[in-house]
């Protein structure tokens, strides 16, 4: 009876109190913390909802007493950047035809040579490679001026394949890690066996090697979109005006100091701007979080 | 019966033909772009390079720029704040995070979302918060303080601060993850002899884990110090380098003589003064992290 007395009560360490002080306080904490960075976020899109009587008379933090699209509708199709009028429209057709050609350009180029790092090293590959991983610490701005030049003289500084190349350029460092680091890990197996078979460089890589890192080309892409969309050093470097990306194109018709200073349709813009990577961010969750630790340079 | 074994060189030739861009990049844009530009920075380039020896007289005029001088001074400012901060808050959270709470997920993801924004996005969100008459200052002073004040984006004294509050907002979830991590990485029996031997969770933190998370703070340091000395789209959004030149920095130095001065010589100049910056943090990182043992992987 004692014996069975001892099986039935508690087992296990003694479970803490939901509302121990512990809890109260880290919870607390937490919450806290999470607020302070959602609150840009709601202020933004609270902002982007009011008409402009609104905003001069409450403040940011109140949500709308009547909601407007209007702002939304400005900033899209209206808004000025000093030059024209057109709004954010063609900031993000632009900012598509950027972003699409220099994701896959950056990814066919990285993963080929992640690819031949890993698998076919070949004499002085790992002085290339070790160049590339200190570019990816040398300031753009160094950089920037010899890149015109170069643009320059093949005759596309200026156009969008100017900047699809840049971009490849650029995203060349940590794409080629990321590549390289994943094609080591895949068993040494599978390539010799592919080998014996008379599979060659090309055979292989697009028959086992792309097929079997779908995982490491979503990171990529995650990785490479988010950056390409956010960018604005080399939109407004290597882009002229009818080429700009979105974010070069929100600052002008935010930071023009022509005309009245319209928050609501410049908080719109703001938001258009950055649905972009943030759909990408919070559908991606765990994906992005490997993406920036890839990032993260650890040989 | 003759097998056919793979020719060598052939074997050689196709995986070299595949790494072309990658030797073009690392070859003519990473080693030439740099040394062109050391070298140009010597030269009397305005308009457009040309190379017309000057010596150090660049340098010496940059120097004398009182426009660089605040650049340089807002950097170190900026990025020694911004270090201490993003260390001190990214472990922080990622220690409070690490205490197996519930929604841990939701927790990371409203922390991190600042990060998948654009440093124009983010300048432009503050410099909203912060305007003084519908930001902050204006919402304190509605509640009966009407001498409150803070106005970091107009007062020429603080407007770096300002700056820093936004890049602190935008980037501390990245510190924040990697720390994670780096905590995640520590072996569970570690804590239970801290906990067997009585040692406060506070004491184990200090003396046990955070030595132990040397490489971790170690890759979290060169990141952040080369995302500090390239800050530029975020000073260019949210302040645009004022009020008067009170925030520019380096890389919008840089930018505003190569191509809205068209002062080339002083650009190089001053790019090369950037390089020089990461490079003190960089080689020594290197030099510790590949240099001393052998490479694994």
């Amino acid at each position: 009876m004692a014996e069975q007395e001892i099986m039935i009560g508690p087992r296990g360490p003694k479970p803490r109190k939901t509302f121990s002080r512990r809890n109260i306080f880290l919870y607390g904490t937490l919450a806290f913390i999470a607020v302070y960075y959602a609150i840009p976020l709601y202020v933004m899109t609270v902002t982007s909802l009011k008409g402009m009587p609104e905003i001069r008379l409450g403040n940011i933090f109140s949500p709308p007493l009547e909601v407007t699209f209007a702002p939304w509708v400005k900033a899209w199709s209206q808004a000025c950047t000093g030059l024209t009028c057109e709004g954010l429209s063609r900031g993000f057709w632009n900012s598509v035809q950027i972003t699409v050609p220099s994701v896959i350009a950056s990814i066919i180029v990285a993963s080929i040579n992640g690819y031949a790092l890993a698998n076919w090293r070949f004499k002085g590959a790992n002085v290339f490679f070790t160049i590339l991983i200190f570019g990816a610490f040398i300031p753009y701005q160094v950089m920037l001026y010899p890149l015109v030049i170069m643009l320059r003289e093949i005759g596309i500084y200026g156009s969008l394949g100017g900047l699809v190349i840049v971009h490849t350029i650029f995203g060349m460092p940590i794409l080629t890690l990321l590549f390289r680091n994943y094609f080591t890990s895949l068993p040494e197996e599978l390539f010799k066996a592919a080998r014996v078979d008379g599979a060659g460089f090309w055979g292989i890589y697009f028959r086992i090697m792309v097929p079997m890192s779908l995982p490491i080309f979503t990171v990529a892409v995650i990785l490479q979109v988010t950056g390409i969309w956010n960018d604005f050093l080399f939109g407004i470097v290597y882009t002229g005006p009818e080429n700009y990306p979105m974010t070069v194109q929100l600052n002008n018709i935010v930071n023009s100091t022509q005309g009245v200073q319209e928050y609501n349709v410049n908080m719109a813009a703001t938001i258009i701007t950055g649905l972009v990577p943030l759909t990408i961010y919070f559908i991606s969750g765990k994906l992005f979080v490997r993406g920036i630790a890839a990032g993260a340079v650890k040989g | 019966m003759s097998h056919k074994r793979p020719n060598q060189l052939f074997r050689n030739k196709s995986a070299k033909i595949a790494a072309i861009p990658m030797i073009v990049t690392a070859l003519f844009v990473f080693v030439g772009g740099t040394a062109w530009t050391i070298v140009y920075s010597f030269t009397k380039s305005g308009l457009l390079p040309r190379l017309k020896w000057v010596g150090l007289q660049q340098y010496e005029r940059l120097w004398d720029t009182k426009k660089w001088l605040v650049s340089i001074e807002n950097l170190f400012i900026y990025g020694l704040c911004m270090l201490i901060l993003m260390f001190v808050i990214g472990f922080i959270l990622a220690a409070l995070i690490d205490q197996k709470v519930r929604f841990e997920s939701v927790f990371r993801t409203v922390i991190l979302y600042p990060y998948a924004l654009s440093f124009v996005v983010t300048g432009l969100i503050w410099q909203w918060i912060l305007n003084p008459s519908f930001g902050v200052q204006g919402i304190v002073r509605d509640l009966g303080w009407a001498s409150f004040t803070f106005d970091p984006l107009y007062n020429p004294d603080i407007a770096i601060f300002g700056v820093l509050i936004a890049g602190l907002w935008q980037g501390s979830g990245l510190v924040m993850v990697l720390m994670l991590a780096g905590l995640r990485g520590i072996d569970e029996d570690v804590w239970k002899a801290t906990r067997v031997d009585g040692i406060p969770t506070w004491k184990t933190y200090v003396v046990v884990i955070i030595p132990m998370m040397r490489p971790v703070f170690i890759t979290t340091l060169v990141i952040v110090t080369t995302g500090i000395v390239k800050v530029f789209d975020l000073i260019v959004a949210q302040t645009g380098g004022g009020p008067g030149i009170a925030t520019e920095v380096p890389a919008k130095y840089v930018y505003d003589l190569m191509f809205q001065a068209q002062n080339l010589g002083q650009g190089f100049a001053a790019s090369t003064m950037m390089l020089l910056t990461v490079m003190l943090v960089v080689i020594p990182w290197a030099m510790l992290e590949f240099g001393g043992s052998k490479r694994h992987g």
